[in-house]
C-alpha cells in the first residue's frame, strides 16, 4: 500500500470555479487513484456530459461504464475507471424502487413533471438525490467485497458546493420529518466523515483564488459538522523559465535589449528589425503573468491545506494529458 | 485563410447608438462576462450615456472597484470614472435576489396578504434557493430598471448559470411552475375544475399525491398549499411579467453578446448561445472573446523560433560543461552545431552552456505564444465556419487581472479595437 494523503478517503468530492478544468482534475484524480488494481467510479452531477466529452466517448446514460484503464505501475496492475452521469430523476425513481418498491411509478413520475415539481418545490432534493446516488456508490458491495475502491465526484462549482453538500441542513429547512428528510440524514453522515473529502481545484488567477479561499472558509464552517477538506489542486501550472532575478528585471520592462539581438544575430536571423524590442515586451508580458501568479501561490499557501500543482497541457485535453495529469497527481501523495 | 473572417463587432458603434437601450452579456462561467459589463458600462458612460450596470455575482475586487461593497438592489453612482466631463454618468447594482422578490410580493398583495406570504417557509426557500429565481431576479430587475427609465443604457451581466440557456428559461419555468397543472391538483383540486382534472384523476391523482407526499412530506406540502392560497391573486401577474421581459430582450432595443474565452468549452458554450439566441429571435450584436493571446513578433514563426533557439542552445561547449568559451563563435555556424551537441545531464542547466541564455529563453517563449495562438485562431475559425456572419471583437488576455477603474478603462479601449488581426 503506498502512502498518500488521502488514506481511509473513499468519496472524494471535487469542486472549483467554472473555467478552472474542475472536471478534468476529477478524471485525472480518479485515474490517480485506480492505479495499482483499483476500481473507481468518476461521477458527474449537472448533466453537462463533460466526463464523456473528457474521456472522448458517446454521452453517458444513467449507467456505470468503464471509460478508462489506469496504468499499471512497478509491480501493480492497472486498474479500472467507470464513469456515471447522475441525473435527478433517475435516482428519485430508483430510490422509490429500493425503498417503497414502487416499481412501476417511474414512467407515471417521468410523464405528470413529478420530479421537476418535488426538486422545484423543494431544492434541496435534487442535490439529495445526486449526494445520495454518490454515497450509494461508495457503499455498495458487490462479490462479498467494496464494488468501488473510491468514488470520485465532478461536484457542482465552489459558489454553490457548501449548499450542495449541506443537504441535511438544506432539507430540514422544508422537511422536518418524513422519509426524504432521513434519507438526507443517512447522507449527511456519510459526507460528515473521514470517509469523505472535499478538494478545491483553482488556476492562479485572483478571481479563482478568492472563490477558492472563501470556499474554504465556508466549508470550515460546516467542518464542525465533520465535512473534512481535502487538497487545493492547482491547475495549469507553467513552468517558469526565467530565474527571480530576471523575470523582475523583464517585469519591470529592464532588460538588455542588446544582449538579445546579439543572441539574435549569433542564431543567424537576418531581418531583426525591431525583434529584440517585441521579444522583451513578450518576455516583460510573461514576467508580470508570472509575478501575478506567484502572489496568488503565496495567497494559497496561507490555508493550512495540503497544495498540489499540476502542469499546464498545451494542446487539446487528451488521455495523454490526463495520464500526465494523474502522474503529477500520484507523484505529490494526492493518490 | 480558408474561410472569409467575420465581421468585426463595432462595440463603440453599438454603445453610441442612442437606439440600444440594453446589453446582455452572456456566456459559461469564467469567461470575463462581469469584466466585460462593467467594461462596457464604464466605455458608454464615457461616450456621455447614462448607464447603469447590474451585475449579479461579481468577484469581491471588481465590486469594490465600482464602488459596491455589498448587496443593495440599489444603483449607486460610481466615483471616479471621469466620465461627467462628457455628459454621461455610470450607476452599478448588485442584485439582492430574494429582496427583489420580496418587493414583488409587497407591491402586488395588501399589507396582510404579504406579511402572511413573507413568514411562508415555503417562500422564504422559493425566494433564496430554487434553482432559477436568481435568473428571473435578474430579469425582474432588469424589466424594473427599464421600466424606470431614469437611465439610457441597461447593461446587465446574466448569473453564472448551470446551463447556458437557464436564464431565458427562468422566468417562463418559475411562472408556469407558480401557474402550474400539478400545483393546482396538489393544493386544491376544486380551483382546477373541468375535464383536465377528471381525466387527470383517472390515472392516479392520489398515487401522484402519494408519491410527492412520500418525498417531500406531509408538512411541506401543506406550507406549499397554504403559500399558493395567499399568493393566488398573483399568479396571473407572474406569468405576465414573465411574458414581458421575454419580449422586452426581444425588442429591437436590446443587444446580446455573447462572451466567450478562446477555449474549446467555452466557444462550445458561446455556440449553444448563438443557437439558441437565434431561435428565440433574440437580437444578437455578437461575439467577443476575451483573453486571447497574441504574439508580439508575428514576423518570427514558431518553427524559426525555435530552430534558432536549438542553434543557440546546442552550441557545443566541450562535452557540454557548461563552459561558455566560444559559444558565440559556434552557435554562429547555426545548423552544424546541432547534431554535434550534447543534451544529455546538462541539459536542464542550458542556460549555462549558451552565452546567449536570455536570448534562449525568449525565442523559446515566443514559440510557444505563436503555437498558441494559433491554436486559439484555429477554435475561433471553427466557431465562424458553423456561425458565419457573426461580428466577432477580441480582448486580449491581460497579464493581470482587472480590478479597478484604469484596468475597466483598458479594457473598454481593447474592445473598442477589438478588430483581429490575424
Amino acid at each position: 500500500m503506498r502512502d498518500t494523503d488521502w488514506e481511509g478517503v473513499r468519496l472524494h468530492v471535487v469542486t472549483g470555479k467554472g473555467g478552472t478544468g474542475k472536471t478534468t482534475v476529477a478524471g485525472a484524480l480518479a485515474i490517480a487513484l485506480a492505479s495499482g488494481g483499483r476500481r473507481v467510479l468518476l461521477m458527474e452531477v449537472e448533466g453537462r456530459q463533460g466526463i464523456a466529452r473528457l474521456f472522448d466517448s458517446p454521452p453517458l446514460p444513467y449507467t456505470e461504464r468503464r471509460v478508462a484503464v489506469a496504468p499499471a505501475t512497478g509491480t501493480l496492475p492497472g486498474g479500472e475507471v467507470d464513469a456515471l452521469a447522475a441525473d435527478p430523476e433517475a435516482a428519485l425513481v430508483e430510490y422509490l424502487e429500493m425503498f417503497y418498491s414502487l416499481r412501476h411509478t417511474g414512467t407515471a413520475i417521468t410523464r405528470l413533471g413529478v420530479v421537476d415539481f418535488a426538486t422545484t418545490i423543494a431544492p434541496g432534493l435534487r442535490d439529495v438525490l445526486l449526494t445520495g446516488k454518490a454515497v450509494e456508490a461508495t457503499r455498495r458491495r458487490s462479490g462479498g467485497r467494496l464494488r468501488y475502491d473510491a468514488v470520485v465526484m465532478d461536484a457542482p462549482p465552489t459558489g454553490r458546493i457548501g449548499k450542495f453538500l449541506n443537504v441535511a441542513t438544506e432539507i430540514s429547512g422544508l422537511a422536518k420529518v418524513g422519509p426524504i428528510r432521513g434519507h438526507a440524514d443517512t447522507v449527511q453522515s456519510v459526507l460528515k466523515s473521514p470517509q469523505t473529502a472535499v478538494h478545491f481545484v483553482t488556476v492562479l488567477e485572483e478571481m479563482p483564488v478568492q472563490e477558492t479561499l472563501d470556499g474554504i472558509v465556508e466549508l470550515r464552517g460546516l467542518a464542525q459538522g465533520g465535512l473534512q477538506l481535502g487538497g487545493i489542486m492547482i491547475n495549469m501550472v507553467q513552468h517558469e523559465v526565467l530565474g527571480d532575478e530576471q523575470l523582475h528585471a523583464a517585469a519591470a520592462g529592464k532588460l538588455d535589449e542588446h544582449e538579445l539581438d546579439l543572441g539574435l544575430k549569433a542564431a543567424g536571423i537576418e531581418d531583426r528589425r525591431g525583434l529584440a524590442r517585441r521579444l522583451a515586451a513578450e518576455l516583460a508580458e510573461h514576467a508580470r503573468e508570472s509575478l501575478a501568479q506567484q502572489a496568488q501561490r503565496a495567497r494559497l499557501s496561507e490555508v493550512d491545506q495540503p497544495r498540489y500543482e499540476l502542469p499546464l497541457i498545451t494542446g487539446p485535453m487528451d488521455l495523454a494529458g490526463l495520464y500526465r495529469l494523474a502522474a503529477a497527481l500520484r507523484d505529490q501523495g494526492a493518490a | 485563410m480558408p474561410e472569409s473572417p467575420p465581421p468585426a463587432l463595432e462595440v463603440d458603434r453599438l454603445l453610441d447608438d442612442p437606439r440600444t437601450r440594453i446589453i446582455v452579456c452572456c456566456g459559461s462561467g469564467g469567461v470575463g462576462k462581469t469584466t466585460t459589463a462593467a467594461a462596457l458600462g464604464l466605455r458608454a458612460a464615457q461616450h456621455g450615456r447614462h448607464v447603469v450596470v447590474l451585475t449579479v455575482d461579481p468577484a469581491r475586487r471588481l465590486a469594490q472597484s465600482m464602488g459596491l461593497s455589498s448587496l443593495d438592489n440599489t444603483p449607486r453612482l460610481v466615483e471616479g470614472t471621469q466620465v461627467e466631463a462628457a455628459g454621461g454618468s455610470l450607476h452599478a447594482m448588485m442584485l439582492d435576489m430574494k429582496r427583489t422578490f420580496d418587493e414583488i410580493v409587497e407591491a402586488h398583495a395588501d399589507p396582510d396578504r404579504a406579511a402572511q406570504i413573507l413568514a411562508n417557509p415555503f417562500y422564504q426557500s422559493l425566494s433564496s434557493s430554487f434553482a432559477g429565481t436568481q435568473e428571473y431576479m435578474a430579469m425582474e430587475k432588469l424589466g424594473q430598471l427599464r421600466r424606470a427609465d431614469e437611465w439610457d443604457l441597461i447593461v446587465v451581466d446574466t448569473p453564472p448559470s448551470r446551463s447556458a440557456l437557464d436564464f431565458l428559461d427562468a422566468p417562463q419555468r418559475l411562472g408556469r411552475f407558480l401557474d402550474g397543472r400539478l400545483i393546482r391538483l396538489l393544493t386544491g383540486p376544486t380551483r382546477t375544475g373541468g375535464r383536465a382534472y377528471l381525466r387527470l384523476v383517472t390515472t392516479g391523482l392520489s398515487m401522484v399525491t402519494g408519491v410527492v407526499t412520500k418525498v417531500i412530506g406531509v408538512q411541506l406540502l401543506r406550507d406549499v398549499q397554504t403559500f399558493v392560497a395567499a399568493f393566488d391573486t398573483m399568479f396571473g401577474g407572474f406569468r405576465e411579467r414573465a411574458e414581458d421581459t421575454y419580449r422586452l430582450l426581444q425588442a429591437p432595443g436590446t443587444a446580446f453578446l455573447v462572451i466567450a474565452t478562446p477555449e474549446p468549452d467555452a466557444l462550445r458554450e458561446a455556440s449553444y448561445f448563438v443557437e439558441r439566441l437565434t431561435s428565440d429571435q433574440m437580437p444578437l450584436a455578437g461575439l467577443i472573446v476575451n483573453r486571447v493571446h497574441r504574439a508580439a513578433a508575428p514576423q518570427l514563426s514558431a518553427a524559426r523560433s525555435l530552430a534558432a533557439a536549438e542553434a543557440l542552445d546546442t552550441a557545443p561547449s566541450p562535452a557540454g560543461n557548461g563552459h561558455p568559451a566560444g559559444g558565440g563563435q559556434t552557435a554562429a555556424a547555426g545548423g552544424h552545431g546541432r547534431r554535434g551537441g550534447r543534451r544529455g545531464a546538462a541539459s536542464g542547466q542550458a542556460a549555462t552552456a549558451t552565452r546567449y541564455p536570455l536570448t534562449v529563453t525568449a525565442l523559446r517563449l515566443h514559440a510557444e505564444r505563436m503555437q498558441l495562438a494559433e491554436r486559439e485562431r484555429r477554435l475561433e475559425e471553427g466557431f465562424t465556419a458553423a456561425h458565419p456572419g457573426i461580428p466577432v471583437a477580441e480582448v486580449p488576455a491581460q497579464p493581470e487581472d482587472v480590478h479597478d477603474l484604469d484596468g475597466l478603462r483598458a479594457v473598454g479601449g481593447e474592445l473598442a479595437r477589438g478588430v483581429r488581426l490575424s
